[in-house]
């Protein structure tokens, strides 16, 4: 399980006043716990409106890059920025996100081709989230299509069906489940496929349980990578051990530390 | 279609294990032996490079020959009684390594104790100057005395020393990080345990890069099968990446070939099988010939036949999958 931290992010409190205050310890003790609990890549979100989100946001990407030389998801919806913040992340980053409209995905495929960067694609277009499984499938079709095109090695591409929480769309993890299905049965070969797991559970009580259950749930479906919380132990044993029970590795009594030691 | 098209391409290579260490590292052995450093399934070479030849360990005991099938006390004669005559004898078959078992510390056989074996060591190591494979009693506690002992008498020399298992490690891994040698990882044919004792080793402090992992072995017609497949399972696992299962393998060939009825019954007894002069040592031949496909990378003989038989056997698959590339 590919494993992208999610909580070097501006939307926590610590995380924002260490931002403001440009604190490099709050973030990097962050980044290496995150590290630590077996994140394969590190999200990097600067939260919301800053006076210069760039500047912002190239002190966060050289303030972890100082203690780990993970993979760094550059977390933003804005064009501009990403332009201008991904050249910094070449060879070892991940663009988070963009959205499957031919247009707009064209421009980001290359961005990604460009500086040999993964890229994390929505099945999203300007109708906005699927409501059922067709339309993810169909757009995540279009996404491994144009991304064959524009030359990205199918190992960079991320296909993201988009969870939504269940307290308010009940019917979507199932959707989203047949939809990775369908999809992982579509492509070869095949990109990998992610979800922004704690969307499933926002505004809902029992968070851990509900994301816990449903990384499993989506897992057996396809996905191969998460962007989660890795501080979560039990979310993360459970990863590896849904991955020992679909034959992945090798069981030992210490399986869990071994996982983890081999990463 | 090219061979280079059924390579799966492998991730992982297996870990490249050196043993003995000769004066310039600091010991008195006239070479260092490496085993492992494939990047292949055994022998296809077009997967990636086949590593090391498969090493060949001639097997001595400190005491105790005259318990071994009589085909085998022929071939080393009287020097099978005294354990420094043996190490000579063995040596001169001109072996990669000896693998010296510590039978007379058995609490059934001499019961020697720790110094008894250690002077044993000691002249052994003296009188010859191959790398050396120390190997206990298999009676833990007796094995948990005598081993620390051995393991100093013969510090700075590199050996491989065996055998750490599950229920019974942390003493041989201490004497093997005090003293410098390498550590054999015993399980009892189980994928499972040969990846549980690699971690528990690691935990205490020893480099996995240091392990040689001993997977159990049968003889041919008393399970090798099973033993096969273990080890492919292993081997396949490791070059997938599993860093507790990029351990090179090692065989246990001689002492359970000559357990077969086959290698040792008469003619009388086995009528139509010929004789047990040639059958013996074939058996034996056989029975290593067969892990040679599995990934074996260290195999102990016993007959000196079978080591020169298993010798030209590494060799020519040697050269045909060099040939190949």
């Amino acid at each position: 399980m590919y494993i992208i931290g999610e909580r070097i992010n501006g939307m926590f409190k610590n995380v924002r006043a260490a931002i403001e205050g440009r604190d490099k310890k709050v973030i990097q003790d962050l980044a290496l716990s995150e590290v630590k609990g077996g994140a394969d890549a590190l999200d990097i979100n600067v939260g919301p409106a800053k006076a210069d989100p760039f500047e912002a946001l190239c002190w966060l990407v050289d303030t972890v890059r100082e203690v780990t030389d993970k993979t760094l998801a550059i977390d933003n919806p804005k064009w501009d920025l990403m332009e201008k913040v991904i050249p910094r992340v070449k060879g070892n980053g991940i663009i988070n996100s963009c959205k499957a409209d031919p247009e707009q995905l064209e421009k980001y495929l290359g961005l990604a081709v460009q500086n040999q960067v993964g890229i994390i694609a929505l099945t999203i277009d300007q109708r906005g989230v699927p409501s059922d499984t067709e339309t993810r499938v169909e757009l995540g079709a279009q996404i491994g299509a144009m991304a064959q095109d524009a030359g990205l090695p199918m190992k960079q591409l991320f296909i993201d069906p988009v969870i939504l929480p269940v307290n308010v769309a009940p019917k979507q993890p199932e959707h989203c489940m047949a939809a990775l299905r369908q999809l992982a049965m579509l492509s070869d070969p095949a990109p990998h496929f992610v979800i922004g797991l704690s969307n499933v559970s926002q505004n809902c009580s029992n968070r851990h349980l509900i994301n816990r259950t449903y990384l499993v749930m989506a897992m057996t479906a396809g996905l191969d990578a998460v962007i989660a919380d890795p501080l979560d132990t039990e979310l993360v044993n459970q990863a590896i051990t849904t991955e020992l029970l679909q034959e992945k590795m090798i069981y030992c009594d210490s399986y869990l530390d071994a996982h983890r030691m081999a990463k | 279609m090219n061979p280079s098209e059924l390579s799966l391409g492998w991730k992982a290579s297996v870990n490249e294990v050196a043993i003995g260490a000769t004066a310039a590292e600091g010991g008195t052995r006239g070479k260092t032996v490496k085993i492992g450093g494939s990047q292949c399934i055994p022998w296809l070479s077009f997967e990636g490079a086949i590593g090391h030849r498969p090493a060949i360990a001639v097997e001595i005991w400190d005491c105790g020959g005259s318990t071994w099938p009589g085909l085998l006390q022929e071939a080393y004669g009287s020097a099978i009684a005294d354990p420094v005559a043996w190490a000579k004898a063995a040596a001169a078959l001109n072996p990669d390594l000896l693998c010296l078992r510590m039978m007379g510390t058995h609490p059934s056989m001499n019961d020697s104790s720790p110094a008894e074996a250690a002077a044993t060591v000691r002249a052994i190591l003296a009188a010859v100057d191959v790398p050396l494979i120390i190997w206990g009693c298999d009676v833990d506690e007796k094995d948990n005395v005598v081993l620390p002992k051995c393991s100093e008498a013969a510090k700075g020399q590199n050996c491989l020393m065996g055998s750490a298992k599950e229920k019974n490690y942390r003493t041989l891994v201490a004497s093997c990080l005090a003293d410098g040698h390498k550590l054999i990882a015993e399980s009892p044919l189980d994928i499972n345990i040969a990846k549980q004792v690699n971690i528990l080793a690691h935990d205490v402090g020893y480099p996995l890069e240091n392990i040689v992992i001993y997977p159990t072995t049968a003889a041919l017609g008393y399970g090798s099968e099973y033993v096969f497949s273990i080890m492919e399972r292993g081997r396949l696992a490791g070059l997938g990446g599993d860093k507790l299962l990029q351990q090179p393998a090692l065989c246990d060939v001689g002492a359970q070939a000559w357990r077969a009825k086959e290698a040792v019954a008469s003619e009388e007894a086995l009528p139509g099988l010929g004789s047990p002069k040639d059958r013996g040592p074939l058996w034996e031949t056989l029975t290593a010939t067969n892990y040679l496909q599995a990934g074996a990378d260290l195999i102990v003989l016993r007959h000196p036949d079978a080591v020169r038989k298993v010798q030209a056997n590494i060799e020519r698959l040697y050269q045909t999958a060099a040939a190949a590339v």
